[in-house]
């Protein structure tokens, strides 16, 4: 399934900051995207795909977004562009993120997506988009499976 | 070719020139994390197989999105920091001290050319002090907990100059909600801003964490304003731009005309002339936040409601930025005509900002607030919506329960 969204979806709609002070994943993903999409966490299964617009993920640095995202089940978001705290943060708790700038993907639409080439195919529409190429430093980390395994096997950052 | 304020500070850490684009590795100054973000940070951080922190003085919790706690979750998450604090050797401000960026700056835990990095999106408030200050969240925060460094792409920069002084009654609120809804809430990211012009000149240490504080609310990086007119209480080198540093882009305004700004819901950016708005009927008043919680945002509300009572039926919650705050507003009576007038006071802290307690709304009730957020659900309630202004137009709006200029109540 593919849940299509707009632009400039904020923190408190991905995860109100009312539920944020946790440590209980499952209670975060009870409630993710609420207030904007309220079947979501109801219908949302293991492997689903997230397509926004511009800017996705502004507003608050709580990690608990993506964490919300990822505790639900959805593989990768797919944005035209990214806020650059969720941005990181997605990478850091290894979320796969694609920013692919203007497209056309329409909901219902078929998505595939290679995270090693890159490569975001709406075939619905019978297009392709290319997404940004990661820093090396993310790449390495996403290799990993996030900052946290990056670190604890480097014990410090490296530029590579 | 020149560099901005921000590629100086940056190169002065990593110890050569860096220009836009370029990836480092940097040692921090400080590094600081809150209640929604510190028990995931500790998490990632024991995780990481960490054993100390880098530096112990360097190293600050702060209790002040939920405080005091409001259910027994969240009090075990502040025993889970105090335990870690104690653990570590490290300074954590206890429940009512007041809200981290404010504390962060009264404390000097951040100076001016240093490099900080907080577990909170306004973060950027450093800006202020010619600092060049990040936002993450909790991963990156225990990382930089471990080994006191913080990767980064060196950010492009946008200048944004004022021209001119701003009317009496219009604050800097009222310039940085202007100012964003000109740069929109996304006109900015990844990067970060440098404020010039007369309008900074003279603005108060205060003024200017309200001016940097919304360049989250751009989806900047840093946002740091022209250290031209800064006065603190020691002495400081102040880092400023070369003359042929390159932007990519300058926003240029005269705004000696500037009337006060409200943003409707439910965007920061959603900005407009207090005209448009005005007449709007409201339910609750919001004073506080790392926006506006500082002696001059309760000053200029007591300034308006000075022995007048605010409109009945409103509720006007007031959360000083910190005890400081609070102490310097009780001594100088700005307090005791608050709470005259209507107001309620509650603890020094994030407050209702975040929609956790101390104050959420009512279905179809309008809020107005001196806080820099109103996306919807912000403070709790999905069903309510907020609009965002300068102390003095809460107050004046509190007084006559709706959206009123300020200017038509002194």
């Amino acid at each position: 399934m593919v849940y299509v969204y707009g632009d400039n979806i904020d923190t408190d709609r991905i995860i109100p900051g009312k539920y944020t002070k946790t440590l209980d994943l499952s209670a975060l993903a009870d409630h993710v995207l609420e207030d904007l999409d309220p079947g979501f966490s109801k219908s949302v299964q293991r492997g689903d795909i997230i397509v926004a617009g511009k800017n996705f993920g502004c507003g608050s640095s709580r990690e608990q977004a993506p964490l919300a995202l990822k505790q639900s089940g959805v593989s990768v978001i797919i944005a035209e562009d990214f806020a650059r705290i969720f941005f990181r943060n997605a990478i850091n708790i290894g979320l796969a993120v694609l920013e692919i700038g203007k497209h056309e993907i329409k909901i219902g639409a078929q998505v595939e997506y290679d995270l090693a080439t890159g490569i975001v195919k709406d075939l619905s529409q019978n297009k392709e988009y290319p997404a940004t190429k990661l820093p090396q430093i993310m790449i390495d980390i996403l290799d990993e499976g996030g900052l946290v395994p990056y670190l604890k096997k480097n014990k410090k950052y490296k530029l590579s | 070719m020149g560099k901005t304020i921000s590629e100086k500070i940056i190169a002065n850490h990593v110890g050569h020139a860096v220009s836009p684009g370029d990836l480092v590795i940097s040692p921090v100054d400080g590094v600081m994390a809150t209640d929604t973000t510190a028990p995931l940070a500790i998490k990632a951080f024991e995780a990481m197989g960490a054993t100390g922190v880098f530096h112990q003085d360097k190293v600050i919790l702060v209790l002040d999105h939920a405080v005091p706690p409001p259910n027994e979750r969240i009090a075990n998450l502040h025993k889970m920091m105090r335990e870690f604090s104690d653990q570590h050797g490290i300074k954590l401000f206890d429940i009512g001290e007041g809200i981290c960026h404010q504390v962060m700056v009264e404390h000097q835990y951040v100076k001016p050319g240093d490099i900080f990095i907080g577990a909170d999106s306004h973060t950027p408030t450093y800006g202020a002090l010619n600092a060049f200050a990040c936002g993450v969240g909790s991963t990156d925060l225990a990382a930089t907990m471990m080994t006191g460094q913080i990767w980064l792409k060196v950010p492009e920069s946008i200048k944004i100059i004022c021209h001119g002084k701003l009317k009496a009654g219009v604050s800097a609120k009222d310039l940085i909600l202007f100012l964003v809804g000109q740069v929109t809430i996304s006109g900015a990211t990844y990067q970060s801003i440098e404020f010039e012009g007369s309008a900074f000149h003279d603005m108060s240490l205060a003024s200017r964490m309200t001016i940097a504080n919304m360049v989250a609310e751009m989806g900047g990086k840093a946002g740091i304003v022209h250290p031209e007119g800064l006065d603190l209480d020691y002495d400081y080198t102040a880092i400023y731009p070369d003359a042929d540093a390159h932007y990519v882009k300058t926003y240029e305004f005269d705004v000696s005309t500037l009337e006060p700004q409200v943003a409707a819901p439910e965007s920061p950016d959603n900005v407009d002339d207090i005209s448009k708005v005005a007449g709007t009927a409201i339910d609750y008043a919001f004073i506080g936040t790392c926006c506006n919680g500082r002696l001059e945002d309760l000053q200029a509300a007591a300034e308006i409601l000075k022995g007048k009572k605010i409109k009945a039926g409103v509720r006007f919650m007031i959360a000083p930025a910190s005890k400081t705050t609070l102490l310097d507003a009780m001594n100088d009576g700005t307090i005791q005509i608050l709470i005259e007038a209507g107001a309620t006071i509650i603890t020094p802290g994030c407050g209702p900002c975040v929609g956790t307690h101390q104050g959420v709304p009512g279905n179809d009730e309008v809020v107005i607030s001196a806080a820099n957020r109103n996306f919807r659900g912000r403070m709790g309630n999905p069903n309510s919506n907020i609009y965002l202004a300068a102390p003095a137009t809460v107050a004046a709006s509190a007084l006559v329960g709706e959206i009123t200029h300020p200017g038509n109540c002194i």
